[in-house]
């Protein structure tokens, strides 16, 4: 993709001598033109990302090389056990339910007429804009212990006792992942909504001339027209979901006992609050090998799709 | 043969009646799920908004929490006398406009370079672009806090606990998908338009100014309102790096301060929030359209 993007002006200017002085200075010009963006990547981005492998073979106090031994030593403890499993099972059910409920809203604000999908699309897309820190505060404020206004809903129309949502640690991973896929749903909607604009109308037509009803119309049509950019938004999102630090953060803070810490927060817990440096890197790197295997085929999903254009 | 083609015609009417009731149940069910998922996503914001307008008698009172029965505005002016506030306020405010400035400069140049001047690695460097963008900023936190601890003691400046230190790391959040989506939307516009202005003795940087930034502008429109609202909306850098009262940021100022002790004073922290998403809302209700495109374009085009 890359290299159909770059091939620019060569042709016109190697026809006129009068250009070639100017195409003569071309990389050099282009070179300093990208190069804050390089200095920025290398600097800020690749040496920090390098010097957190270093950081993560050198004991507490940063003065001793252990080679592996924060790693060794992460893998003997319970809690770590706990928060890649944690890490998991926050990823992938939020994931799967963002997605899962991304390509139904899509549906929806597509089966309804142009004119009022804006509104529509711009109400599904307010718990996305909202910072999510600030959302997540608020969900805290709705599942307060004792003036959680779900509670006095349940309690009114169902005669529910009090639910202590943060307070025990399933309601608590189920309160992370719920307000995970409610802040990120609407990013799958407006990937998908965008996707489905680019399904020839035709499509739908024949189908539903051969008597597909709605299911087989997205199950048959929509859904294999959707393919690459759908396993982008869910490799992307992947990895944001994984690396996700806000919501868990202000919650519940990883608890009840570190129920349901993940990696980013438990990394920040260790390192910064813990002043333990070495051993809060190696935490973050895990999150690596979820990223390396991500970011490759996202890549290959996005080579291959710019292909098909 | 009359017969036939009167009962194929027959069938042909039915069925398209039934799309057309098909058509109608679709509609149907569609809006009642819409209607039923607004509820749903707008209920906090909602109650942000409520909670917001209470009194601290009314939010223990044991009454309907989902309605205001005394609305009052005391939370917000008693914001904006709290000099905490307006410090986290202005310093979210000079830290997104500053993000956005530099996001731009380096963006805008190294998209165009990326997109139209081919030069040693330049493909390298687009792909390694969308590689930086994928790297989240949980996984550099730990080893920024100890470079920056690192760079207090080779130069004496420190760096952790100043507001400023986030507009030297935001970039890093922000500049990847900004170059990435201006690099599409520069490789869209024709190559006629800037051989034309080759012809006419354009330099590059006159290329840029006078073409490619007006005709591109839906897309630089974008990726700043994307660097703004990284800028605006990030919590896990400040957390990290600022602690000071008059160092914090909006969401983590919101979060801390205003949460410290046992008294949590509900609607003052709801005005704050409020106060807080409002830029972002009112800069999406106006230019929503520009960033979906962005958005979309990012993940498809490239």
């Amino acid at each position: 993709m890359a290299e159909a993007v770059m091939s620019g002006v060569r042709a016109p200017a190697a026809r006129r001598s009068s250009l070639r002085a100017i195409a003569r200075r071309k990389p050099m010009i282009a070179f300093m033109m990208a190069l804050p963006l390089i200095l920025l990547i290398l600097l800020l981005v690749v040496y920090p990302a390098l010097y957190s492998i270093h950081l993560a073979t050198l004991n507490r106090s940063m003065k001793r090389f252990v080679g592996f031994g924060n790693f060794l030593f992460l893998f003997k403890r319970d809690t770590f056990w706990m928060v890649v499993k944690q890490s998991v099972i926050f990823a992938c059910t939020a994931v799967f339910f963002k997605t899962l409920i991304g390509i139904f809203l899509a549906n929806f604000v597509h089966t309804i007429p142009t004119k009022g999908q804006r509104k529509w699309r711009g109400m599904l897309m307010v718990s996305w804009v909202i910072p999510t820190a600030i959302s997540s505060i608020t969900w805290f404020w709705l599942f307060d212990p004792s003036y959680s206004a779900f509670n006095w809903l349940l309690a009114k129309f169902f005669g529910t006792a009090p639910i202590p949502w943060l307070g025990e640690p399933l309601w608590a991973r189920f309160c992370v992942i719920l307000v995970n896929i409610w802040a990120g749903t609407p990013f799958f909607m407006i990937m998908y909504l965008a996707a489905l604009k680019s399904v020839p109308e035709q499509l739908y037509e024949a189908a539903a001339i051969d008597g597909a009803n709605w299911w087989q119309r997205l199950w048959y049509v929509t859904l294999p027209m959707m393919r690459n950019i759908i396993s982008i938004t869910v490799l992307f999102s992947l990895i944001v979901t994984f690396a996700n630090f806000d919501i868990v953060r202000i919650l519940t803070n990883g608890g009840p006992v570190d129920q349901t810490q993940i990696f980013a927060t438990w990394a920040f817990q260790v390192g910064i609050q813990g002043n333990d440096i070495p051993l809060g890197a190696s935490v973050s790197l895990f999150m690596f090998p979820i990223l390396g295997v991500s970011a490759y085929f996202i890549l290959r999903g996005v080579r291959r799709r710019s292909q098909e254009i | 043969m009359a017969a036939a083609v009167e009962t194929a015609s027959h069938i042909r009417a039915a069925r398209r009646g039934s799309i057309r009731g098909s058509r109608r149940k679709a509609l149907f069910w569609s809006y009642f799920f819409l209607v039923l998922f607004v509820v749903i996503f707008l209920a906090p914001p909602f109650y942000m908004l409520i909670t917001s307008l209470k009194s601290s008698g009314e939010i223990s009172a044991q009454v309907n929490p989902w309605w205001v029965f005394h609305p009052t505005l005391e939370n917000y002016l008693g914001l904006l006398t709290e000099p905490n506030f307006v410090t986290f306020f202005r310093n979210s405010a000079v830290v997104s406009l500053c993000v956005v400035a530099i996001s731009m400069l380096i963006s805008v140049p190294a998209a165009f370079a990326l997109a139209r001047m081919k030069f040693w690695g330049s493909a390298t460097l687009a792909t390694g672009v969308f590689l930086t963008y994928l790297i989240p900023e949980s996984l550099l936190f730990i080893p920024f806090f100890r470079i920056f601890a690192f760079l207090r003691d080779i130069t004496g400046i420190e760096f952790l606990n100043h507001w400023w230190v986030l507009i030297i790391v935001y970039p890093t959040l922000s500049v990847p998908f900004c170059t990435w989506i201006l690099i599409s939307y520069f490789a869209s516009i024709p190559k006629e338009l800037d051989e034309a202005a080759l012809i006419d003795g354009a330099g590059y940087i006159q290329m840029l100014t006078k073409i490619f930034i007006p005709v591109a502008l839906p897309g630089i429109i974008a990726a700043t309102i994307f660097a703004f609202t990284v800028a605006w909306a990030d919590f896990l850098y400040p957390l990290a790096f600022t602690t000071s009262a008059d160092q914090l940021v909006l969401p983590v100022g919101i979060v801390t301060t205003l949460i410290k002790g046992d008294v949590y004073n509900w609607g003052q922290i709801m005005a704050g929030s409020l106060i807080c998403a409002a830029p972002p809302l009112i800069i999406y209700a106006f230019l929503m359209d520009y960033y979906i495109a962005g958005l979309t374009a990012g993940a498809t085009k490239g």
